[in-house]
């Protein structure tokens, strides 16, 4: 049995024409355990949603493998693996979108039975309510009754955004892929959504690709578990919440948690900046040689980090990291 | 019609008393700003907070008097003060408000980075603007606008002819700020300046936010759903709940002595990166029906401090914290005893910047 219960192993992805081609994520690997949390925090367009995608199949990866349960879900050929059905059902996502990934015709009823029926998870329809019912208090969206005949327009962002959760918890999950689940939800409802999702932890051990461009959010949801940063198209540091937190290693991460306004005046006021040397993001159509980071980087050397891309290596306990720079002042060659 | 008053130096530049707006929409009227009076100091900058919904937007707009034809202003005055004159600006006719925005007061509408003319150069989109306000001469306006790119941290040249489509998110907000300052207005109103924004680009428009304000001093409200853009920028914090002020007061007070159950909620519901892991709590409820809110303190389904008087009475600001510091609450003594927590935050956090 593998150490982890879903794992990306070397993920390329890229789109595009064979003229106009784009990579949006190469090399990206990483493991989640069972019953553990692995945030994956970085800029708009470096790549999240096209991870989570293959890690839930609804993007084939170029190149590269995604296990679950330590057995491939890709065949040699292309083809899907052969118990690929456990691992559909095992993994679900819920999308970034809530507007667009709930169908607007179908009730709240709706939307929730159908998986259940479709995947015979139910033997009968009155079955199917009375999961639909406990599926709508798990959410904690009462008096159940008022939303089982509404659709999705009718709802508030925040309720929306709970009805993805419920219908990603339909076919019971091992593991769930959230995709910037809370990102469009009110502060003052956030907690209530986050702790919802904390809870499917602790009585299902549901394990979670928690995908999120908030730093705050990612360090109070993942505060057991890891955080992988990406800047553009792969990951650059992955360590322990707390390390990264409080230690991060890598410019890039340092740079963004010295950057990011806290919700504290005297703390955001006075916090440490790290000043970057350019504050123009790479386009994926011209990839900076060597570190992607380079271009940007307050501790770039030239010679080195133009001209070698540094692997993810362990620098510490449980923390890889992707400089050069940082694996000499740790002591450890060859980054 | 404008009328001339002698005014104290210290008068602020812009009054807001007991402002009214409503929508027309299908299943009745939208209370979307109910009673809001507040003032708006010289070189100050007032960060307006609440979940979405509460009516920031209406408030801004309403400022501006740019609101849709469904809206309307029920009742209340906005003044507007430069220079020693007073100007009642619910009473500007169409010519005299075309001249008010972007001279006197700017807006940055919320997805407005959206809102460029995709066929436009960004040159002449500002010169349209300026045209339309009565800057004629193309020279001067070439000069002002190039001067103002450069102020907000853009290579003029590069971006002046540039379309919209090639600027990143960050670029096109610099712009619209520059736009903003194209007519020198005294003040400026922001809509979610930094929401859609990365967090490196949105630590370099607050920096330049803080910077032009010192530099070219003008007053700014700034609208934001986002405590920590409020934390960074505002001198002054105002919580608004279902289309009305609840409490407002210096940023510090505000973060570290909050006198709201709703602004309690919402600084406990926001964790912090820096820092230990902390718990949260959340809000329990859902934000009000403005067209049907509850009677009394429309916040009191959702608060652990109601009491009977709020369920039928609605509370009015009244000074909490000496003169500056103002709350609608009948239970502030109890929810003080609850913000000690916050307090300790405070010393730890100016412990921390003293090392
Ligand atoms: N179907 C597609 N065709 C072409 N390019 C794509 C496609 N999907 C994604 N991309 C590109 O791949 C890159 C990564 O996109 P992705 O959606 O994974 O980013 P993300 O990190 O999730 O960003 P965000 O935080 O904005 O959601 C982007 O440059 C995007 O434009
Ligand atoms: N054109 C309109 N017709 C009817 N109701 C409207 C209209 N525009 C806004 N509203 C309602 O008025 C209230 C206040 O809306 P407003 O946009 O001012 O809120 P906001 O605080 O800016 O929210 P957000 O943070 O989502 O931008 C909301 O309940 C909204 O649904
Ligand atoms: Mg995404
Ligand atoms: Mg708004």
């Amino acid at each position: 049995m593998s150490e982890y219960l879903i794992e990306a192993r070397n993920l390329v992805r890229t789109f595009g024409t064979r003229k106009a081609r784009v990579t949006a994520v190469d090399d990206v690997s990483f493991g989640i355990r069972e019953g553990e949390v692995v945030c994956l925090v970085g800029e708009s367009g470096c790549g999240k949603t096209t991870t989570g995608k293959m890690i839930t199949s609804l993007l084939k990866p170029t190149t590269g493998q995604v296990l679950y349960q330590g057995r491939p879900v890709w065949r040699p050929d292309g083809r899907k693996a052969d118990d690929f059905k456990t691992y559909r059902l095992g993994v679900q996502i819920i999308h970034q979108d809530p507007y667009a990934s709930l169908n607007p015709s179908h009730t709240i009823y709706k939307i929730l039975s159908t998986p259940l029926l479709h995947h015979k998870l139910v033997a009968s329809p009155a079955e199917a309510m009375t999961r639909v019912v406990e599926l709508l208090n798990t959410v904690g969206l009462g008096p159940v009754e008022d939303f089982l005949t509404k659709y999705p327009h009718q709802l508030s962002g925040g309720q929306r955004q709970r009805v993805s959760v419920a219908r990603a918890l339909t076919v019971n999950p091992r593991c769930i892929v959230a995709d910037e689940a809370v990102s469009m939800v009110d502060v003052s409802i956030r907690v209530g959504l986050l702790n919802i999702l904390s809870d499917l932890k602790r009585t299902l051990g549901v394990t979670y690709l928690f995908i999120t461009h908030d730093l705050a959010v990612a360090k109070f949801f993942a505060w057991e578990g890891r955080i992988a940063v990406m800047y553009v198209v792969s990951i650059v540091e992955f360590a322990s919440t707390p390390q990264l937190i409080n230690s991060a290693l890598h410019p890039y991460s340092k740079a963004l948690l010295a950057a990011v306004p806290e919700a504290d005046p005297e703390l955001t006021r006075h916090k440490q900046r790290l000043q970057l040397r350019s504050q123009d993001i790479p386009s994926l159509l011209a990839l900076p040689s060597g570190c992607r980071f380079h271009p940007r980087c307050p501790f770039f050397e030239p010679g080195l980090c133009d001209v070698q891309r540094p692997e993810l290596t362990l620098l510490e306990d449980n923390h890889y990291v992707a400089c050069h720079v940082a694996a000499r002042q740790a002591g450890v060659a060859g980054a | 019609m404008e009328t001339v008053t002698t005014l104290g130096p210290t008068s602020p530049p812009l009054s807001v008393r007991d402002l009214w707006v409503e929508y027309r929409a299908e299943r009745g009227l939208v209370k979307a700003v109910r009673g809001v009076s507040f003032d708006l100091a010289s070189e100050e900058s007032l960060a307006l907070i609440g979940e979405s919904g509460c009516g920031k937007t209406t408030l801004g707009v309403a400022l501006i008097r740019l609101l849709v034809k469904t809206a309307r202003i029920r009742q209340g005055e906005v003044i507007y003060r430069r220079d020693g004159r007073a100007v009642d600006v619910l009473g500007l006719n169409p010519r005299e408000l075309r001249r008010f925005r972007w001279r006197e007061c700017a807006m940055v509408f919320q997805s407005a980075l959206n809102a460029f003319n995709p066929v436009l150069r960004i040159w002449d989109q500002i010169h349209d603007t300026a045209q339309a306000h009565g800057m004629v001469s193309r020279d001067e306006v070439r000069r002002r606008a190039m001067q103002l790119l450069e102020q907000v941290q853009l290579d003029p040249r590069r971006v002046i002819d540039a379309y919209s489509h090639e600027l990143s998110g960050g670029m096109r907000q610099r712009v619209l700020l520059a736009m903003s300052l194209l007519l020198n207005p005294q003040v400026l109103i922001l809509d979610e300046p930094t929401t859609a924004l990365d967090i490196l680009t949105q630590r370099t428009i607050i920096d330049l936010l803080r910077r032009l304000k010192a530099d070219v001093g003008f007053s700014m409200i700034f609208i934001s759903h986002d405590l920590s853009t409020a934390a960074e920028l505002a001198d002054r914090v105002a919580t608004m709940y279902a289309g009305t002020i609840v409490e407002i007061g210096p940023v510090n007070d505000i973060f570290y002595r909050p006198a709201h159950p709703y602004t309690l909620g919402l600084i406990r519901a926001v964790p912090t990166v820096t820092g230990e892991f902390e718990e949260l709590r959340s809000i329990p409820g859902a934000p009000p029906d403005l067209i049907d809110p509850p009677e009394g303190c429309k916040f009191h389904p959702r608060c652990p401090y109601a009491t009977p008087q709020c369920r039928t009475e609605e509370p009015v600001l009244q000074p909490y914290y000496g003169e500056t510091h103002a709350v609608a609450c009948f239970n502030v003594a109890r929810v003080q005893q609850d913000t000690g927590d916050l307090g300790a935050r405070f010393s730890q956090s100016l412990g921390d910047s003293i090392l």
